[in-house]
């Protein structure tokens, strides 16, 4: 008998186990949930964790609206899938209520906004462990993230003083008032993510799957065309056959020229790409440490 | 496609060209994008460096980068259509013990690097040392910059010689050797064409076919109880289900049980994941146990056999790794996580503290700061189910938390 896991078995038992840990260690989780396909992820490994009771804390997706309109019809379906209960913090009435303020010009994002009103909701809601999907390879300043990762009380990631997390031991005692980011799915790439998926049968947001949309170059990306985002009067549209690599607000989420119509496809091209995901972030492309600097301020 | 997961550590300051060759197997198994390719050659002709500097891929922090030093544990990933690996990449020098130990913790593999025109330094011992303490299966000592040594045999046997000597006082069974360019890339991914007179494999073969299989522990059961499941709801109403990770053993429907600490025994009903019923268990899995008899257990309860049990016991002996500024205390009182349980406990005595550059013990200076290896004994406020960390790296090892901090300040493994 060979008892040896496949690495993706494996995997997902380590996110396992980190989502029972942080329902055993803290009273008030939420796991963040953004509609794309690493928040996706992490909710539906949430269901095997509590399976066949339901997912012991809420979902929570902060909404910029600003949203490619396909992102909300998904993530009301995945959640009544799910049977889980959703709260949506809105960047929106935020600005409505003049806490915080938009951006102006060309690269206007609302990406930016969303720590603010994270952070509002999180201190609002006394949660004290925020789940989110990011992945140690996603970015140089993620790749020394912890799973248990601590934030003081003002929300604010310190990366000189990290706790060293050891074994499968996960310390997660805090001061009030702190909380924890957790992060179940740090050891998983954007290549298991997809065989993952597949192998599950997960449903994803059609934005994945190649279709014809209206888009326009900008700084070596390609952005989808939107009410949202105003154009440099040189910036022509165009229709072509693209699909999302991520899925966040429309503003900062670049799309890719791409006939991957299946998972199989998607899988098949990302493992021949020669561009990390993030490549068509323009949120990451403003410093060299623009991901740190975020984080530090408490970004996801 | 399935293929395993291996994970391994590595330890080494700049100068050995450990991110030289951490960079080298990225490349060279294709797992460094473009643009991130593009973004450290743009970075190392703003340093006014020549050529693309690969160590640039794997520094991550600010404050690396502009010391040139790796501070943290930092993990790096790429995989072959045979196994998927995971690098716990950490700092060589002394003053951060603590993270190679931290990358330890976890290794089926540790990757020791030896500069060919040094041979084996102080540096070399202190990883080995560590590895050896972590316990980490296996030992991979890659006699690194070939290059600069003509590519010799003698070069390569003298120190594999020197390095067999200082091992035997290790514990550690399984040792290979590889002579390496990382800069030039013999024998990283590609055999070398410069070393005809050697035969073994390189680096990249021997990390895809190590032998793993056994590094778990599959004969003793330890089923540390880490959550219960209970829906309330009508369709499973009297379900009680025990969720956690097996971190020993394999566990099938209908063992005999033991649970811990209360000795009640019953059989497993059982094994429960959302994908179904399952025969048996073994470690690393995530499952849900359920029990044939409706009995009280809880977090930090163990699910063990009836005739194999780990010891129950509040005196332990450990060999601790320190992490914090503020030195042990002896007769320090602090918090304690052991597998599933929070305790507290009380230092009654530090033995000895352990030169991790020579395994000298010093029984005179007993000051045990940050970085520090020791030989300590501590009792705890209730009974912990332990094993010696030689047997179950799971059910061997605890950290020490200051309780008026949180901070994680100590690794202790169980000596036994």
């Amino acid at each position: 008998m060979n008892y040896q896991l496949s690495h993706l078995k494996e995997l997902e038992a380590e996110s396992i186990f980190i989502l029972r840990e942080v329902a055993a260690q803290f009273e008030n989780p939420v796991l963040l949930f953004s509609g794309g396909k690493d928040s996706i992820l992490v909710s539906y490994l949430a269901k095997k964790a509590f399976y066949p009771a339901r997912i012991p804390f809420p979902l929570l997706h902060i909404d910029t609206g600003h949203n490619f309109a396909e992102t909300i019809e998904y993530r009301d379906n995945w959640v009544a899938d799910l049977n889980a209960k959703l709260l949506v913090g809105s960047v929106q009435d935020a600005i409505d209520k003049g806490k915080v303020t938009e951006e102006k010009g060309y690269n206007a994002s609302r990406n930016f906004l969303q720590t603010a009103v994270l952070l509002e909701e999180l201190e609002n809601g006394k949660f004290d462990a925020a789940i989110g999907g990011a992945r140690r390879d996603e970015e140089k300043a993620r790749a020394k993230e912890r799973f248990f990762s601590h934030r003081d009380e003002f929300g604010q990631w310190d990366p000189k003083n990290q706790r060293p997390e050891l074994w499968n031991l996960f310390n997660g005692r805090k001061q009030f008032g702190e909380h924890f980011r957790i992060f179940p799915i740090s050891n998983w790439t954007e290549l298991d993510v997809w065989q993952y998926l597949a192998e599950e049968n997960v449903p994803l947001p059609s934005l994945y799957f190649a279709h014809q949309r209206k888009v326009f170059h900008r700084d070596g990306i390609l952005l989808a065309d939107s009410e949202f985002i105003p154009k440099r009067p040189e910036e022509k549209v165009v229709e072509m056959t693209v699909r999302c690599r991520t899925i966040g607000d429309v503003t900062c989420t670049g799309v890719w020229e791409s006939s991957a119509s299946s998972i199989e496809e998607i899988i098949e091209e990302v493992a021949a790409s020669r561009k990390t995901e993030r490549g068509g972030r323009t949120d990451d492309k403003r410093s060299e440490t623009a991901m740190e600097d975020r984080k530090k301020d408490g970004y996801f | 496609m399935t293929s395993e997961l291996l994970r391994f550590s590595t330890a080494g300051s700049v100068d050995d060209g450990k991110s030289t060759l951490i960079g080298r197997l990225l490349y060279d198994s294709k797992s460094i994008f473009e643009d991130q390719y593009e973004a450290v050659k743009t970075a190392s002709e703003r340093r006014g460096e020549e050529g693309v500097n690969l160590a640039l891929l794997t520094d991550g922090l600010k404050a690396e980068r502009e010391q040139g030093i790796t501070i943290d544990v930092a993990y790096r990933y790429f995989a072959t259509p045979r196994r998927k690996f995971i690098i716990a990449d950490t700092p060589g020098h002394i003053q951060y013990t603590r993270n190679m130990v931290t990358g330890a913790s976890t290794a089926n593999v540790a990757l020791i690097l030896v500069d060919a025109r040094n041979g084996v330094i102080e540096q070399t011992r202190r990883h080995s040392i560590i590895s050896s303490l972590l316990q980490i299966p296996h030992l991979v000592i890659c006699i690194n910059k070939m290059d600069l040594v003509d590519y010799k045999q003698e070069v390569y046997e003298t120190i594999k010689e020197d390095f067999e000597r200082f091992a035997s006082k290790l514990d550690v069974h399984d040792i290979s050797f590889i002579p390496i360019s990382a800069l030039k890339g013999d024998n990283v991914v590609e055999r070398s064409a410069n070393m005809p007179w050697y035969e073994g494999s390189t680096l990249l073969y021997y990390l895809e076919n190590v032998h793993i299989g056994s590094d778990h522990n599959f004969i003793d059961t330890r089923f540390p109880v880490q959550y219960v499941v209970r829906p309330y709801n009508d369709d499973y109403h009297d379900y009680r289900g025990y969720a956690g990770r097996v971190a020993g053993g394999v566990m099938k429907k209908g063992d005999r049980v033991m649970l811990l600490p209360s000795g009640f025994t019953s059989t497993i009903a059982k094994i429960d994941t959302a994908d179904g019923e399952i025969e048996e268990a073994f470690p690393p899995m995530s499952v849900t146990l359920l029990l044939n008899d409706d009995l009280d257990l809880s977090r930090g309860d163990m699910i063990v056999r009836e005739n194999n049990h780990p010891e129950v016991t509040q005196d332990l002996d450990l060999m601790v790794c320190w992490f914090n500024d503020k030195p042990l205390q002896q007769r320090g009182k602090y918090a304690i996580q052991h597998t599933t349980q929070n305790v507290r406990c009380l230092v009654k005595d530090i033995q000895y503290k352990m030169d991790v550059n020579t395994l000298h013990r010093n029984l005179e200076d007993k000051s045990v700061g940050m970085n520090d290896i020791a030989r300590i004994t501590i009792r705890t406020t209730k009974p912990l189910f332990v094993d010696a960390y030689r047997k179950n790296r799971i059910t061997g090892s605890v950290i020490l938390i200051d309780e008026g901090t949180n901070e994680t300040v100590g690794a202790g493994m169980v000596i036994g």
